[in-house]
């Protein structure tokens, strides 16, 4: 706990296997949702006070930027949900060894994405 | 020796399991909420508020956003312990967090209950 020798951290020389950026896409999407918490509820809230809320709301969601945020939040949640659910399954030991380990990780990147994608396209 | 330190960890596993189950609480209800927007032909203003008339789906929304505000308590309080070492800054975001997150759950209510 009390180490105060030097630590040589070269990040960029650090490779990561899969399930590593899983990890820490889940850490990252989890903070990028906690941050949006506000303004999620001001949507709900605009969703529901009124039918003018609502229009404007509306309106507000048509602009191209604002659907582009929109569409880093949805994989932020996706991502969050899927390598959630990977955590669960690892929890009762779904997950045995390290073949099913990184094929879970491939399955949580890819669907996300792909579900983004899918949703993304509907949405626009 | 156990070196305790006062921002630390609660040492325990009341928070582990409690992200768990907040997690599939929150699982159910989007997914429950997904099939059913995706079962309605038509989704207008109309719709999604008669959807919110109802007691028994305000009250599974609430209990979502109470599951999601405790659940990002403890993932916020786990990140910051990561990366956050002066014991003066992580105190700092953590009663922040703590106070938006009890604000957050006052507005909640006052959405659901007061359209």
């Amino acid at each position: 706990m009390n180490n105060k020798r030097p630590k040589h951290l070269a990040l960029y020389q650090i490779k990561l296997p899969i399930s590593g950026y899983v990890s820490i896409l889940h850490r990252i999407s989890g903070l990028i949702l906690f941050v949006a918490l506000p303004v999620l509820l001001l949507m709900l809230q605009y969703s529901l006070l009124s039918i003018e809320t609502y229009t404007q709301l509306a309106n507000l969601l048509a602009y191209p930027y604002v659907k582009i945020i929109l569409l880093v939040l949805l994989w932020a949640f996706l991502h969050h949900l899927f390598a959630g659910l990977r955590h669960l399954a690892i929890d009762f030991h779904y997950v045995r060894n390290l073949v099913q380990a990184r094929n879970s990780s491939k399955v949580v990147l890819l669907t996300s994405i792909a579900l983004t994608v899918l949703l993304g396209a509907k949405l626009w | 020796m156990v070196n305790r330190v006062v921002v630390g960890a609660h040492y325990g596993l009341r928070d582990w399991l409690i992200q768990r189950v907040s997690a599939i609480v929150m699982a159910a209800y989007v997914f429950i909420l997904a099939v059913y927007l995706m079962m309605q032909p038509h989704l207008d203003y109309d719709v999604w508020t008669g959807l919110f008339s109802s007691l028994a789906v305000r009250t599974f929304t609430l209990l979502f956003l109470l599951s999601l505000f405790y659940h990002a308590w403890i993932g916020v309080r786990g990140i910051v312990m990561d990366y956050v070492k002066p014991a003066g800054a992580r105190l700092a975001i953590h009663v922040l967090t703590v106070l938006g997150l009890l604000l957050y759950t006052i507005w909640s209510v006052q959405i659901l209950w007061g359209m």
